[in-house]
């Protein structure tokens, strides 16, 4: 090998790498392109997105979720509740806790925290599923009977999560105030129902919106991030493994940052 | 070649497959008469699998011609392609079945998503298919209860239930007892004759190959050795394929130059 082969290889390397990620998002972007044309337009081309298979999706994306997500998002709710009575206690600020918990939650921690738990249930299960999939040939046998891989597998997850993920959303906001009231209404000496009632007060009606907005993005992710792991897969079982632990970590960095740059844009 | 049908219903021209740099496949030329048994044989690596992901339209040639029946795979619309998908069925390796599905759903599937059948009218259809590879009754297990040879005969009825023109086998006999897989090799022969389907076999097994076939196409380092029928093969002075047929090991050529270079360079 020369030495100037030698001294570009590094950034040999990271051109690769770039290119690579390139054509990942293109492939990304081409997977949600793809999965939208079929559910609103695949019955015109005999390539019809199963009604059967949406439903199928939102109970094992949103339904079976309901659980653990109004379980944690409680739990935040609380968290919140704690922390924001120390601080502003401080100041002997009490009374703002009620406005500082509706709004962070609606805007924030909900939808977050629902994006993390749907992302660790159905981003992997995704991933493990088209991956298997793809491993066994299922993919391919797919495909030459017929039945395009994206429309059979990705548009009903993808229509499915951004039906379920902004519900579930919604029930976490619930739950989350819920908890803050919980803990908070003995300090502050009210009733849960006042609390709530406080709670609806504060609120604007965009509050709320942005929650739902980001959840639609992060359903967007999920379900992208998770397919186009699984479509992916070489490398036999061990492959199916490692894609799935690919996409849950790249699709929850992806929401956070997500999460990060939509706040930025939507509060200044 | 058969005089009476002059039209292949498999036409390959000057193929040429490239994996990054590494050319697999070189001007490979192909054609299959209707109602013939070919058998695509070759070693591992020989660029058979390739071939066949070409000729199912897996894969679409940059470089040379793939037309099934008459259909040129490069330029073929979406809707093209799904109509030439009906007219033929696959048989893979591992079988492929869906593994969420029972035997049964796994053989309507065609039929359910191509065509507008009442119900009944799938079950009898899927259940005579069933019949057909001796499976009639095993419609309501799952494919993790089945053997490796009830697999393959299961894969064998999805891929025949639209009745297609053309059948690709790949690997029928690859992970099976000798007895099951001289069974499916019947198989094979009395679709052809019941049905008068045109077969593509993709094997490495010799024995079931010169039982099947009525021409034999061998490959080798991604180049066609010679296509012609049994007896032509067996005949042949080439020593390669009297190194497949006679499982000769082959000869390790050393460069000692290369050799070293593998052995010293880094990424080599």
């Amino acid at each position: 090998m020369s030495f100037l082969e030698q001294a570009t290889k590094p950034v040999n390397r990271l051109g690769r790498k770039a290119v690579a990620a390139v054509a990942e998002l293109g492939y990304i972007g081409l997977l949600l392109l793809e999965s939208l044309y079929f559910a609103i337009a695949g019955w015109r081309v005999g390539q019809p997105v199963r009604v059967r298979m949406v439903f199928e999706q939102m109970r094992q994306v949103g339904v079976d979720a309901i659980p653990i997500v109004l379980l944690l998002s409680f739990t935040v709710g609380v968290m919140l509740g704690i922390q924001f009575i120390a601080a502003l206690s401080e100041f002997g600020a009490e009374n703002q806790v009620v406005i500082a918990v509706a709004k962070s939650v609606t805007r924030e921690f909900a939808v977050l925290i629902t994006g993390i738990v749907v992302a660790g249930r159905s981003g992997s299960s995704f991933a493990a599923r088209i991956g298997s999939m793809n491993v066994s040939q299922e993919v391919d046998a797919l495909a030459v009977i017929g039945i395009e891989p994206v429309r059979y597998l990705a548009s009903p997850a993808l229509v499915a999560m951004l039906i379920m993920l902004p519900v579930l959303t919604i029930l976490a906001n619930g739950a989350s105030i819920l908890g803050a009231a919980l803990y908070c209404s003995p300090t502050l000496d009210v009733s849960i129902g006042a609390y709530v009632v406080q709670t609806l007060n504060s609120l604007e009606p965009w509050d709320i919106g942005q929650g739902l907005a980001k959840s639609f993005v992060f359903a967007a992710l999920i379900t992208l991030v998770g397919v186009s792991t699984g479509f992916s897969v070489t490398g036999g079982a061990e492959g199916v493994g490692r894609a799935t632990t690919r996409a849950v970590v790249l699709s929850i960095s992806a929401l956070v940052i997500a999460d990060m740059m939509f706040s930025y844009f939507l509060n200044r | 070649m058969n005089a009476e049908s002059p039209q292949p219903l498999i036409e390959v021209e000057k193929l040429n497959v490239w994996f990054g740099r590494r050319q697999v496949l070189f001007d490979v030329d192909f054609a299959v008469m209707p109602g013939e048994i070919r058998v695509i044989m070759g070693g591992s690596g020989s660029g058979k699998s390739t071939l066949l992901r070409h000729l199912l339209g897996l894969l679409r040639p940059r470089s040379g011609r793939v037309r099934i029946l008459g259909t040129d795979i490069a330029s073929a619309s979406p809707e093209e392609l799904l109509k030439l998908r009906t007219q033929m069925g696959v048989s893979f390796q591992g079988g492929a079945l869906f593994t969420s599905m029972t035997v049964g759903d796994n053989v309507a599937l065609p039929l359910r998503e191509h065509q507008k059948l009442d119900e009944t009218t799938v079950r009898i259809m899927s259940r005579l298919k069933l019949e057909v590879v001796n499976l009639g009754g095993f419609q309501d297990l799952m494919p993790s209860q089945l053997s490796g040879g009830m697999i393959k005969r299961a894969a064998l009825a999805r891929a025949i239930v639209m009745d297609p023109k053309l059948l690709f086998f790949d690997e029928p006999s690859a992970g099976l007892d000798p007895v099951v897989s001289a069974e499916l090799d019947e198989l094979i022969l009395r679709l052809r004759d019941a049905l008068r389907m045109t077969i593509v076999v993709v094997t490495h097994e010799l024995e079931s190959a010169f039982k099947i076939a009525d021409s034999i196409t061998v490959l080798d380092k991604g180049r066609i050795l010679m296509t012609g029928p049994v007896a032509e093969v067996r005949a042949s002075p080439n020593e390669r394929i009297q190194d497949l047929l006679n499982r000769r090991p082959r000869p390790v050529e050393v460069d000692t130059d290369e050799y070293l270079r593998r052995l010293t360079e880094e990424d080599a």
